[in-house]
């Protein structure tokens, strides 16, 4: 079966410019995460949605999809965990209960402040896994990226051929994520937050898709203030 | 849920539109194959009026389309139904007034967004559905609605005599109108006239062809139908007045940029009737999927149906229409971004 993982575990603690965790922010006329259900909604090919919430904003969530009068019957909500794997986590063990432990689960996971994630992205993502069990979208590298030990002088400067940057969906087989989440040692998996890098890590090849560069993560004022002006509505000042 | 708009923002120049869908009373369609009319060759070339540019730009691009079902808040399709999409949105319906020249009545790719989104969000009745239909012919239904249309309406208002009619053009117009012509009057010569030889070898199926220099000074036709269009509107209108009979129908159907003169003087002595004929609308949309849905006239369609490659990217869509400048007939694509 194919499921649909929307992380939306935050609460916000980079916006800075409200108490409510920014996937609930309105972009044009709907929070930001209805924009992303949404678009996931439109892709026939998931049997269900899991949207992993922190548990005092549950109610909430369930509010705006009555509101937004989203198909209820496609759509499961789940406490977030206290990280994102933690919360991908939780979605694959509810996945495990509700539907078995089956090998040929697989999961698109995806941030919920990522609003305009194409319906071409998800799709290709779903084939993908399928087929290889684990992949991740990216986009080409535009500026060139440097890297430091001590974050005062540049330690080297890899080929920007090489570099991608790393969006979401990522998208793994079920039991793949899980054991191999599960076979981490407490210190790795506190430097191993990016689901895609517990694979490489041990070894699992991970397929890129092509993303777009307007898939852009909301994570400070600067993104949310882009992003609105992205659907063409008025900056917050 | 945000949409992406792929919107022609001056000649040559595409960019990305983000916008919310409101889907409420809406059904939601997925574009699968376009196909390219010289309508939007002209935006995309900047060959209109600066002024018209510069009212109607930034807009999306193409109004022959088929594509699919996604959700239906108006429950009329299932999910994933193959679906053709009727650009024309029409005003206040009157009696005896066709919907496609309604003054209210909007057009999607003429002032409006046209077809080239992720999504396009319509009203129920701007859908017609079909299933045993090749989707890059589908994608031209729009096309062959215009012929349908313009054929209905000859029908309505040409007198009985039609022993030969005459299609002047060679065209991708011209060759839908002549299926069109051909499927309906079986006992009709139809005859087509044109400038190009090797466009001409492609109506198989009509009972004569000529090359404007070679049509014989006493070739007569009942009525005519006008599939020229630019600078060659004025030649065709006034051969077409010199062959045909008295008391004929001329339907006129070529766009031209500039205004045509007409010899007035044999067009009165002749009595003749002019039709002006553009665009379509859902009964013409579903006529045309009739005939479409006819395997014979399926397949009728298909030697002037080019088939770029699929279109991922904006480079993708400055490609197609590249591709198309050099296409004798109709280009058509997937829409796969």
């Amino acid at each position: 079966m194919i499921f649909g993982a929307i992380l939306a575990g935050g609460v916000g603690t980079r916006m800075n410019i409200s108490q409510m965790p920014k996937q609930f922010l309105p972009l044009g006329d709907k929070p930001i995460v209805i924009h992303t259900i949404e678009k996931f909604l439109m892709c026939s090919r998931f049997d269900k949605i899991y949207v992993g919430v922190n548990p005092e904003w549950k109610l909430y969530m369930k509010d705006l999809i009555d509101q937004y009068n989203l198909d209820k019957d496609l759509i499961i909500i789940v406490d977030g965990g206290t990280d994102r794997n933690g919360t991908i986590i939780n979605i694959l063990e509810s996945i495990k209960y509700d539907f078995g432990d089956r090998d040929d689960h697989v999961i698109i996971t995806h941030d919920s402040v990522r609003p305009f994630v194409t319906l071409r992205i998800i799709e290709d993502n779903i084939t993908s896994v399928l087929r290889t069990g684990a992949c991740d979208t990216v986009v080409a590298a535009t500026d060139t990226i440097v890297t430091s030990e001590d974050g005062k002088v540049i330690s080297s400067i890899p080929n920007r051929t090489n570099m991608y940057q790393g969006q979401t969906p990522q998208s793994f087989r079920v039991n793949l994520l899980y054991d191999l989440y599960n076979d981490l040692k407490e210190e790795e998996r506190e430097t191993l937050t990016d689901a895609c890098k517990i694979c490489v890590f041990r070894g699992y090849p991970v397929e890129m898709i092509k993303g777009e560069v307007s898939n852009i993560k909301i994570t400070t004022v600067s993104d949310y203030k882009i992003a609105i002006a992205m659907v063409g509505g008025k900056g917050l000042d | 849920m945000i949409n992406y708009i792929y919107q022609l923002v001056s000649p040559g120049i595409f960019s990305i539109k983000y916008s919310d869908i409101d889907s409420s009373n809406k059904v939601i369609v997925r574009p699968k194959y376009m196909s390219i009319c010289h309508a939007d060759q002209r935006y995309y070339l900047g060959q209109r009026d600066a002024n018209i540019l510069r009212k109607k730009l930034p807009m999306a691009l193409i109004h022959e389309c088929c594509g699919e079902v996604l959700s239906d808040k108006t429950n009329t399709f299932k999910k994933g139904q193959k679906v053709v999409m009727i650009p024309n949105v029409p005003g206040k319906m009157r009696k005896g007034i066709f919907e496609n020249y309604l003054q209210d009545s909007r057009f999607l790719s003429s002032g409006y967004d046209g077809f080239m989104r992720e999504f396009v969000e319509l009203a129920s009745d701007r859908l017609v559905m079909f299933e045993d239909i090749d989707e890059r012919v589908a994608a031209i239904s729009e096309f062959v609605s215009v012929g349908v249309h313009a054929v209905n309406r000859f029908n309505l208002e040409s007198h009985c005599y039609k022993d030969t009619i005459a299609i002047f053009g060679d065209g991708s117009l011209s060759y839908v109108v002549s299926c069109v012509l051909k499927s309906i009057y079986k006992d009709t010569k139809v005859v087509v006239v044109g400038k190009n030889i090797n466009k001409l070898s492609y109506f198989s199926f009509v009972d004569q062809t000529y090359t404007l220099d070679r049509l014989p000074h006493d070739f007569k036709m009942d009525h005519a139908f006008e599939c020229v269009g630019s600078s060659g509107s004025y030649y065709a209108i006034n051969d077409i007045i010199r062959h045909i009979k008295p008391q004929g129908t001329v339907v006129l159907m070529g766009v031209s940029e500039n205004e045509v003169p007409v010899n007035t003087r044999d067009l009165l002595e002749k009595g003749l009737n002019l039709i002006g004929c553009s665009r379509s609308g859902r009964e013409d949309f579903k006529k045309a999927i009739n005939l479409m849905s006819n395997k014979e006239f399926c397949n009728r369609l298909k030697p002037i149906i080019y088939e770029d490659m699929p279109v991922r990217n904006i480079e993708d869509i400055n490609r197609v229409f590249s591709t198309d400048l050099n296409t004798m007939f109709k280009t058509v694509f997937e829409w796969k971004v």
